[in-house]
Parts: C-alpha cells; sequence; structure tokens
C-alpha cells in the first residue's frame, strides 16, 4: 500500500489544506513522482515558492524548501541557483503569483535563462483570497472582482516565457497526470529556464463562479479541450475554439545559462579565489 | 476479487473524483462525507482513482494469487 513517492512528504503536515477536489495536489504529486523518474537526490534538491495556494506546496514537501515573497520565487531561485549551482532548484509558483506580482522577475528569470524548473500551478483565479481575477482568468469568465465576465484578455504563459526566453516551454493539465509528469522530467534535463504550465482546477473560487462547481466535471473539460501539440498544428482553424486549448511540449533549445555564463565572467576577471 | 483498495481515511475529503473516474462504480461518498467501497468485486485494479485523488488516500493493488 505504501507508495514510494510517500518519502518526498512531511507525512506530519498532511493531509494538505487545500479544498476538496483542488488540482494542486494532483501537480504537487506529479512533481515529486518527476523528481523520483530522474532520481534526484533529495538533499540536493530545493523547492521554492511564492505565496497563494499553490505555494503552499513547499510546506508539504520534505527537500530544503523556501516559502518566500508574494512573486519573488523566482528571484529567491536565483540567487540560491548561482550561490550553489550543484542544486537542483524547483520553483512553485500560481498564475497570480508568476505573471502579476511576479511578472517582471518571471519574463527575466526567462530572459538569463537561469537553470531552473518553474512550474506554474494554473487555477485561473486568485483562489486563497478570495476568487478575485488573475491575469490568466479567461475572458468572459466570471469571479468575485468580474460579477460579468473578465473584460481583461488572459496572458499566454506559455507564450510569454518563450518569447522572454526560456529554453524550455510545456503545458499540460491535472487531468493528464503522467504527461504532466513527463513534461517536469524533461524540464530537469534542461539545463536552462524550464518553464511548465499545469492547469489545475479550482471547483471552489473558480469552479463555483463558472457553473463547474464539481472538481470532477472540470477535469473531464480538461480531457475534453486540452489537445497534443501534433494535433493542435493539423486542427483547422475554425475548430480552434475558444474553449480549446494546446498541450505539450512547445519549445526546447539549448541556450548558455546563467551560472555558465557568470562563471565565464569570473574566469575573464581573474578568477575565483 | 482481483484487487486490493486501502484508503488513508484522515487524508480522504470526499471530493468524489475517484467516484467519477471509476469505470465500474465501484467506490462512493458515503454520509460522512468519505468514499467507501460498495462494489469491491467489481474493481478491475485499472487505477483511476489512485491517479486522479489529489490527497493521496486511495490506493489500489492487483492482487497476487496465492
Amino acid at each position: 500500500m505504501e507508495r514510494s513517492y510517500e518519502k518526498y512528504f512531511r507525512q506530519n503536515r498532511l493531509p494538505h489544506l487545500w479544498c476538496p477536489g483542488c488540482g494542486n495536489g494532483i501537480a504537487m504529486k506529479a512533481i515529486v513522482q518527476a523528481i523520483e523518474k530522474k532520481g534526484l537526490n533529495q538533499d540536493n534538491t530545493v523547492i521554492v515558492s511564492g505565496i497563494g495556494c499553490s505555494s503552499r506546496a513547499s510546506g508539504y514537501m520534505d527537500f530544503d524548501t523556501l516559502h518566500t515573497a508574494h512573486g519573488r520565487a523566482i528571484p529567491f531561485a536565483t540567487g540560491i541557483k548561482l550561490a550553489n549551482p550543484e542544486l537542483n532548484v524547483i520553483v512553485i509558483t500560481g498564475d497570480g503569483d508568476c505573471t502579476a506580482i511576479g511578472g517582471n522577475h518571471f519574463i527575466h528569470g526567462c530572459r538569463r535563462n537561469v537553470d531552473l524548473t518553474v512550474v506554474l500551478f494554473n487555477n485561473s483565479i486568485y483562489g486563497m483570497t478570495g476568487g478575485q481575477a488573475s491575469p490568466m482568468t479567461p475572458t468572459h469568465k466570471k469571479a468575485t472582482t468580474a460579477p460579468y465576465g473578465a473584460v481583461d484578455r488572459n496572458f499566454d504563459a506559455c507564450k510569454l516565457a518563450q518569447a522572454a526566453g526560456a529554453t524550455y516551454v510545456a503545458r499540460s493539465t491535472a487531468f493528464h497526470v503522467q504527461h504532466l509528469t513527463d513534461m517536469i522530467a524533461g524540464g530537469f534535463d534542461n539545463k536552462g529556464f524550464s518553464f511548465i504550465e499545469a492547469i489545475v482546477q479550482c471547483p471552489t473560487s473558480f469552479g463555483r463562479k463558472n457553473k463547474m462547481a464539481d472538481p470532477a466535471k472540470m477535469m473531464m473539460w480538461m480531457r475534453d479541450n486540452a489537445v497534443m501539440q501534433a494535433a493542435w498544428d493539423k486542427l483547422p482553424a475554425d475548430k480552434k475554439t475558444p474553449e480549446k486549448f494546446p498541450i505539450g511540449l512547445f519549445y526546447n533549445e539549448a541556450e548558455t545559462d546563467y551560472a555558465s555564463a557568470y562563471d565565464e565572467v569570473i574566469q575573464i576577471a581573474g578568477g575565483a579565489k | 476479487m482481483s484487487s486490493e483498495i486501502s484508503i488513508k481515511m484522515p487524508r480522504c475529503k470526499g471530493c468524489g473524483i475517484c467516484v467519477a473516474f471509476c469505470p465500474k462504480g465501484v467506490l462512493a461518498v458515503d454520509e460522512l462525507g468519505k468514499v467507501k467501497v460498495v462494489k469491491a468485486d467489481d474493481c478491475i485494479a485499472c487505477g483511476q482513482c489512485e491517479l486522479r485523488c489529489p490527497d493521496y488516500a486511495i490506493f489500489v493493488d492487483k492482487k497476487v494469487e496465492a
């Protein structure tokens, strides 16, 4: 009965405090399974998170963990990576934390190509603070601050990351658990900024406002609307309805990462004493 | 029965994801808001419930014939 991934959890902290049916638990399990799959050392791996529902994950994971200021997970992680480039640094962040409060940190982390694996739990809403619309709330979807539907257009975080210079960009959902695990594991292999968007359900704040209060129905929505990248490319334009979205590995190119570039500067300046 | 279902009750929040995804209707949420096994003999050990449980509360193992 005891599963091998249980050793990566702080058993005295479980059950976690996420709402019944919250997809964050599924995404957190995908991360630890990816860690197990790639054989990352528990003592050599650091989990950094910001603020929000998603960022509670660092408290449940039995690694060296850092629960940082709102939106500032990537700067803290950059510091850790530069201080000790041997560490595997994983950032867990949410849609509001990463693209609103930490929006600039996010694009500059991508630009520098810091060797981090950033997993964004996208629940489309600010869950913890009461369901306000985030920059990733889809247009026309309701939130407590958008009772008639969000007016704003939403960010496509994957396109944003790629345009800003991330070298590994992928998306998956809480329904596609094994695919999500593979996408995260692929991010560990990439030496550079790896960005994985995990679409998760928030039945409490997002679902109830948008006639999808049943978490299982939200997962079925992911199943029905997510299209694998290869199939998405062949999909005729009229079938690409606003509900549908592509998942899979979108971009992966090798570029010099920030710690290596910094080492070069140290060499030019005379080497570290 | 060819499978063994175990549930960590303190972890279960009764969200119903396992119930919805079980292809054989083996599970149900009881009046206390916790999952329970109602048709154990129908379980085919597909593992959908375990795969999708966000609270790591349910586990399915194939029973090894002695």
